[in-house]
């Protein structure tokens, strides 16, 4: 396993107590893998992704929980060695491509720059491995683009760039956060060809946070359901994706609006209600207000991950059929 | 029949995005155009939802404001045949004024507008808030007190508490995770049958507009390149660009498999390509496409199809 996260407790303490953003978080990405995180705002798939780089901004923090790394624990280390594996196994690509490039220095020059300082390289080898990465991540003529800024490419391009930047010191690890929100869906489509490159052709761990269940289905091959800061159902994308064990991500994927050629128009399935605040998560299974299958047992006690057939689902629905084996 | 509830005929709209005089005159630079809509023909017909897709930048929310009155077109005509226009905008952070109560926000078209006499306008309030699902004590609170699928249905109750025969919604599902646009679009569809309204519908989601519209135009660098019935388009796409934009996108039905990704990008409107603008990204493109703009002849605009090069075996 390139990652591993453990029983991740992600806090904010504020004046009217402790929230509880990210409760008892653990999953694991291998080698050549994309695990994709998806969920509505506010079910804490971002704050997972900033617990496992260190980048938790206070008053929010790690409680508990460990991170590994290729058998390294990483979440007890001091800030620059933390900030070392950032750059050299962590490749971490944002959504805004602007927020992270500086306005200020060419594209090729951060490149440059990024490479030397991870990977030690010079001279023609550094300007040869720098056009070979914007090559590889499709920015058409990289010769000329080199010298450009980031205010010159669009969207999607400057996103490529953002990805270029990411991988320049070969990270075995890359987090990708929101990558194809803010780009159009023809952009959205390139980019994640390029992940899924990333992870088959540099068998690099790709951890996808997105709350785009059709970007999550061309791109992931497992996928972890996060609801109120919880995992609530994890397994192989095809069957979280077709065959859902957890009766919120069965409306999830209920809710979302399809291509129905033919079809015309037809009425939404919905799921009632909206997720809890965090000062507001309901005892017990935190989905039970708005579950139709609730019954006595999920109102006063908590479902852990239990096993769903083939996956694992956070549902006491799924507790007889362990009860009877 | 009726006359549509709105023609837009020939409609173009410009902005000016030159620089500053001062740099024009020392660098000996002219005015610089940019053509938001161009030459866009279409009718919105009553009680009807019309949906606009397309990508960033290919003027779909001009034309939004150009329909509901907000902006002038630079040529071409406009005609509403309605009493008035409404428009419902994608943020519903930005989009309700943060210092005034819900119940404000609410009766403000029906005080402006003088739809109710002053002793029943509390009425008319807590009838709309409950139409849109909110309760009526909800009008005390402000904006920021509530979500945004919450605050989406404020937006839907203060655009209808003026009374509209067209409501211009501009992506008003966008910002709203998909449980919760689940719920405005199927609120949106009830209200339709109810109260037989008329929506133009601006998105750039192709399966959010195969849920709601009636009709479909998908505009690409500021002109109309295919309008056609919803089941129409979504079965049988004609432009190359719809056929690229529905094979752009992700869906959860081919999990795992491997696809084509789309080639190039929107150019840059400000220097659009000539004849079709888009035949640098167009696989059937020949001379002709090169230079002459095609017309919106039929339901789309395109030599290719119009010649008979592209076959529709589906």
């Amino acid at each position: 396993m390139i990652l591993q996260a453990k029983n991740l407790r992600v806090e904010f303490r504020t004046r009217r107590g402790t929230l509880v953003a990210v409760d008892d978080v653990s999953f694991s990405v291998a080698r050549g893998e994309v695990l994709g995180v998806v969920g509505e705002s506010g079910a804490g798939k971002s704050l997972t992704g900033l617990a496992i780089m260190g980048l938790l901004e206070p008053p929010g923090r790690l409680a508990a929980g460990e991170v590994w790394l290729e058998g390294q624990r990483i979440d007890r280390l001091p800030q620059a060695a933390l900030r070392a594996i950032r750059g050299r196994r962590i490749g971490v690509v944002f959504q805004d491509p602007l927020g992270s490039l500086n306005p200020l220095f060419t594209i090729g020059g951060q490149l440059e720059e990024t490479i030397r300082t991870h990977l030690g390289l010079a001279g023609k080898e550094l300007r040869q491995r720098a056009l070979a990465l914007l090559a590889e991540v499709g920015i058409p003529a990289p010769q000329a683009r080199f010298h450009h800024y980031p205010h010159q490419f669009s969207g999607g391009m400057r996103q490529r760039v953002v990805i270029a930047l990411a991988l320049a010191a070969e990270p075995i690890l890359l987090i990708a956060d929101e990558p194809t929100t803010a780009l159009d869906v023809s952009m959205q489509a390139q980019i994640i060809a390029l992940i899924k490159r990333v992870a088959r052709e540099r068998g690099a761990a790709v951890m996808l946070i997105t709350h785009d269940m059709g970007v999550i289905a061309e791109t992931a091959d497992r996928v972890a359901v996060m609801y109120a800061g919880r995992i609530v159902e994890i397994g192989a994308v095809r069957d979280v994706l077709h065959a859902p064990r957890h009766p919120y991500t069965a409306g999830l994927m209920a809710s979302i609006p399809r291509i129905a050629a033919g079809a015309g128009r037809s009425r939404l399935a919905q799921i009632e209600g909206a997720m809890p605040r965090l000062d507001a998560i309901p005892r017990g299974c935190p989905f039970h207000p708005r579950c139709p299958k609730r019954f006595e047992r999920c109102l006063s006690s908590r479902p852990e991950l239990m096993p769903a057939e083939e996956g694992q689902a956070a549902c006491w629905l799924h507790a007889s059929a362990i009860a009877q084996r | 029949m009726r006359a549509p509830l709105l023609s837009v005929e020939a409609v173009s709209r410009d902005f000016d995005v030159s620089r500053p005089w001062l740099d024009r005159m020392l660098e000996g630079e002219g005015r610089r155009l940019l053509r938001a809509v161009d030459g866009v023909t279409l009718e919105v017909r009553r009680g009807e939802t019309l949906a606009l897709v397309g990508e960033s930048g290919c003027g779909k929310s001009t034309i939004a404001r150009l329909m509901v009155g907000l902006d002038a077109p630079s040529g071409g005509r406009i005609e509403f045949r309605g009493q008035r226009r409404q428009m419902i905008f994608q943020s519903p952070y930005a989009s309700l004024n943060p210092r005034w109560r819900v119940r404000d926000i609410v009766a403000e078209p029906i005080r402006v507008l003088r739809l109710a006499r002053t002793a029943e306008v509390d009425g008319r309030v807590a009838q709309l808030l409950a139409q849109v699902g909110l309760a009526a004590e909800d009008g005390e609170r402000y904006p920021h007190e509530f979500s945004g699928g919450q605050r989406q249905r404020i937006s839907i109750a203060r655009a209808l508490s003026g009374e509209p025969d067209l409501l211009v919604c501009d992506e008003p599902t966008s910002a709203l995770d998909v449980s919760v646009q689940a719920q405005i679009l199927n609120l949106m569809a009830d209200l339709q049958s109810r109260l037989a309204l008329t929506y133009v519908f601006i998105s750039h989601n192709l399966a959010v507009v195969s849920q709601i519209a009636d009709r479909v135009g998908v505009m690409y660098l500021g002109r109309l390149v295919e309008l056609a019935p919803a089941g129409e388009l979504f079965s049988r796409p004609r432009h190359p660009y719809t056929r690229m934009l529905l094979e752009a996108v992700p869906q959860i039905e081919r999990t795992g498999e491997p696809r084509t990704p789309v080639a190039g990008e929107v150019p840059n409107p400000l220097a659009p390509p000539p004849g079709c603008s888009f035949h640098p990204r167009c696989a059937h493109a020949d001379e002709r496409c090169r230079r002459e703009r095609p017309e919106l002849i039929g339901a789309v605009a395109c030599h290719a199809v119009q010649e008979g090069r592209i076959s529709f075996a589906r």
